[in-house]
């Protein structure tokens, strides 16, 4: 069972880094316009 | 109202129809340089509201069109708000050319007033948001260590098992602590008001939870309920966010609509020039210019110029009247021939409007008596889950004593097993799907309507409408479309020479003729006299459109009210053209429908008798009364309380603002003046009514799904707190009663998506 003192931290930190990543995402404004944003995809950039 | 630009959804390259499409409303033929702002990046800036933009396509279109416009930097449409931020090099372009670019790809704009529509970041909605994520994350990783515990009751060593539970409160207490703080803030605002709100047994709930769990296990005991505080918390935020989304919807669709109609006043400097100003900024003894078209931004004096003046929004009145100097004009008028000078005699926000502001505030006192769905719950909710906590705890503490007193031998689980049994309680019963019940319902059901082109400005509108026996509107502008159309069918040739004179004036009676006629030419040597008609010559003969003493004097009154032209040609018979206020579409089929759903219908106007009667008769509504003043439309509605009835007021002038604050829920069409829409709980957007038979649907529905809700979650409480109370509770079964409730719930509001729409 000593294979725990790894995993433990091992999955909470993984845990933290997709809250990080969460957070990171709200602070950068990828929230605001999700109808716009899903529609986006759909644009062919021509430059 | 003058638009700038009103083509909705012509430019769409995938051609979706406009229906329900974000508000673009007319705003005030303005100057547009009184919305720009300098960005700190050195570019001017303008916020614009676009309208019929529906698709990746209208994106494209709209951003690189705008790109490729000489000296436009940046041009970023939002979809979800249809805001579009324009960005130029100062002096190389301006507001008037982007507007026209629009146009020019088929899309209406109206400008923002940089002031309300500032862009305010929801930082409520954000912080709820971290509390949620935080909340989850939690939930989650404890979860993981909690599965074990379960799954290995027998065979796990209790060394094991306590270290599982140790990982999981270093988790749970940080998380615990920080995601439940806007429960702790609530409650302790309400017990600071000696109140007691639904988020003080939460908070309880959360605290006791805690400190006794880490009690168990310092103890080494079996049961911890971490996983179970950290899951509750999570739902309860669902719940919290979604009641919060709907809110912040409905209040940045109600900022928006006010923004749009943001008007600018045409100060006359000493100079004599003129100046763009926003309305707000207008002092009292301003001399302002009035032009054609425009709406009186601020109540004022005229000092030069005699003009028509349509007073439709103020007093339900069809037909303009005319002024001259001296004359006091209320603001709201809309000038319609010639350019005026006036002098400010009123703020802005002390012109008329502010009068009503006060019925209007009166009218929501009578208001605030509603009592929310949820807190009626809660209020039931609160003392139960209270007393039944002691009650566990107490009878947990006294049985064995009084057992003992009996001569029966019972075990008695001391204190540390009566707080975990109360606690137990607490938990189990903690209102995760009582908190979800009517959020949820209403979230799904005002996104419905949202789409459909109807605005919800809170939930309890939705309750308060579901409610709603008594329908009641008002003529002008709201059961008709507050425009005068050519009812008699005069021979086509008068019909073409009356809209020569016609095609030059700005009145709605000869804009109906130009209308009916058609596009064609104007008369030459045109003299319009206000409050007369128009003067002309037409192949060297003189003409007159206007009053009857005006232009044909020697004709018999026909002396039926009806609103009238009369054309006389030199050496030819005069015609008389009758007109009548044009019915919406639908609005005998509206009227129908909601006698249909045992509804009653009544009419209420300002306008003359005569006018009513006929817009009754034609709607099919039995019951009206007109020549009424905002008082007396009051009255009616405070006479129909006192019959125990619940009115829905739907109106759109500034003579309705008080009726529609005072009556127990109120509607106003997306065309309504700003006061108006901002005292009404509903905004229908669109030219037909039949959204609000659909909205009334909608909310009855909601009202059946919430209580559904509410009943289901009593259900389980009668169920899972005595089960709790007897100490049969443990953290697994915790777990899986409140995610399964939570779900149910939800899925239960999703129903309300699947109604069908009725046929409009």
């Amino acid at each position: 069972m000593n294979i725990m003192i790894v995993l433990i931290p091992g999955a909470l930190c993984l845990g933290a880094l997709g809250l990080a990543a969460f957070f990171w995402s709200l602070r950068s404004g990828q929230y605001e316009d999700l109808e716009g944003d899903a529609r986006r995809i759909l644009i062919d950039d021509e430059d | 109202m003058a638009d700038i630009a009103l083509n909705d959804g012509a430019g769409c390259p995938s051609g979706l129809s406009s229906t329900g499409s974000a508000p673009v409303a007319a705003a005030a033929r303005s100057d547009l340089g009184a919305f720009v702002r300098r960005a700190p990046s050195g570019l001017d800036t303008i916020e614009l509201m676009v309208s019929g933009a529906k698709c990746a396509g209208c994106i494209a279109k709209i951003e690189t069109g705008l790109k490729q416009a000489p000296g436009v930097e940046e041009a970023r449409l939002n979809l979800s708000t249809q805001r579009l931020r324009v960005g130029w090099r100062p002096g190389a372009s301006d507001p008037a050319r982007i507007v026209e670019t629009l146009t020019a790809l088929g899309y209406g704009a109206a400008p923002f007033d940089p002031e309300t529509a500032q862009a305010v970041v929801d930082e409520e909605g954000r912080r709820l948001l971290r509390y949620l994520a935080v909340a989850g994350f939690a939930a989650m990783n404890i979860m993981m260590f909690s599965v074990p515990v379960w799954s290995g009751h027998d065979e796990m060593g209790g060394g094991t098992r306590t270290l599982l539970h140790w990982v999981s409160a270093l988790v749970a207490i940080p998380a615990a602590l920080y995601a439940a703080q806007p429960f702790f803030r609530s409650a302790f605002r309400a017990l600071r008001a000696r109140r007691a709100n639904m988020d003080v047994p939460i908070s309880l709930a959360v605290l006791l939870t805690l400190s006794t769990s880490v009690a168990e296990t310092l103890q080494q005991g079996e049961h911890a309920y971490f996983d179970g505080i950290t899951m509750l918390l999570f739902f309860l935020l669902i719940g919290r966010y979604l009641d919060h989304r709907l809110r912040e919807r409905a209040r940045t669709a109600a900022r928006e609509l006010l923004a749009l109609q943001a008007t600018t006043a045409a100060r006359i400097g000493a100079d004599g020039h003129t100046i763009a100003i926003p309305a707000r900024e207008v002092i009292l003894g301003d001399r302002l210019l009035l032009a054609p078209g425009e709406r009186a931004p601020v109540d004022c004096v005229i000092e030069q110029g005699v003009s028509d003046l349509d007073l439709s929004m103020l007093t339900g009145e069809t037909l303009p009247q005319a002024r001259g100097p001296g004359d006091q004009i209320a603001a709201g008028s809309i000038n319609l021939a010639h350019a005026l000078t006036v002098r400010a005699t009123a703020r802005a926000d002390e012109s008329a409007v502010a009068e009503l502001a006060r019925l209007i505030e009166t009218g929501e006192q009578s208001r605030a008596s509603f009592v929310r769905l949820a807190d009626r719950a809660a209020s039931l909710y609160v003392p139960i889950v209270h007393t039944l906590a002691t009650l566990t705890f107490a009878g947990w503490m006294l049985a064995p004593i009084i057992a003992h007193a009996l001569g029966f031998e019972m075990a008695a689980i001391g204190l540390r097993g009566a707080l975990m049994n109360a606690v137990a309680v607490l938990i189990i019963t903690c209102p995760c799907a009582l908190g979800l019940a009517v959020p949820a319902v209403q979230v799904v059901a005002t996104g419905r309507l949202f789409k459909r082109g109807v605005l919800v400005k809170s939930g309890d509108a939705l309750e308060r409408l579901a409610q709603a026996d008594v329908v009641i509107f008002d003529k002008t502008g709201t059961l008709t479309l507050g425009k005068p159309r050519l009812r008699s069918a005069p021979d086509p040739a008068a019909l073409q020479a009356a809209a020569k004179l016609a095609r030059a004036s700005h009145h709605p009676l000869s804009r109906a003729i130009a209308e009916a006629a058609g596009v064609g030419a104007v008369a030459d040597t045109i003299r319009e006299t206000p409050g007369e008609g128009v003067e002309g010559t037409l192949n060297g003969r003189r003409a007159r459109l206007g009053r009857r003493v005006y232009a044909a004097p020697e004709a018999k009154d026909a002396a039926d009210g009806a609103p009238e032209l009369w054309f006389a040609l030199e050496g030819a018979e005069p015609v008389r053209f009758v007109f009548a206020d044009a019915l919406r579409a639908d609005a005998a089929d509206v009227v129908r429908a909601l006698g249909e759903r045992g509804l009653e219908v009544e009419l209420l106007s300002g306008d003359r008798p005569v006018a009513v009667a006929a817009a009754a008769g034609a709607a099919g509504i039995k019951r009206w009364r007109g020549g009424l003043s905002p008082g007396d439309k009051t009255a009616r509605l405070a006479e129909l309380r006192a019959q125990g009835k619940r009115s829905l007021m739907v109106g759109d002038g500034l003579n309705d603002a008080a009726a529609l604050a005072g009556a127990h829920v109120s509607a106003s069409p997306g065309s309504a003046l700003d006061v108006s829409q901002a005292a009404s709980d509903i905004v229908i957007q669109g030219a037909l009514l039949m959204p609000l038979v659909e909205a009334i649907d909608v909310a009855k529905a909601a009202r059946a799904r919430a209580l559904e809700n509410l009943r289901f979650s009593a259900i389980y409480n009668l169920i899972a707190a005595p089960a709790a109370a007897f100490g049969l509770l443990t953290p697994l079964i915790a777990a899986l009663a409140m995610s399964s409730s939570s779900l149910i719930v939800t899925l239960n509001a999703l129903r309300l998506q699947l109604g069908k729409a009725p046929a409009s």
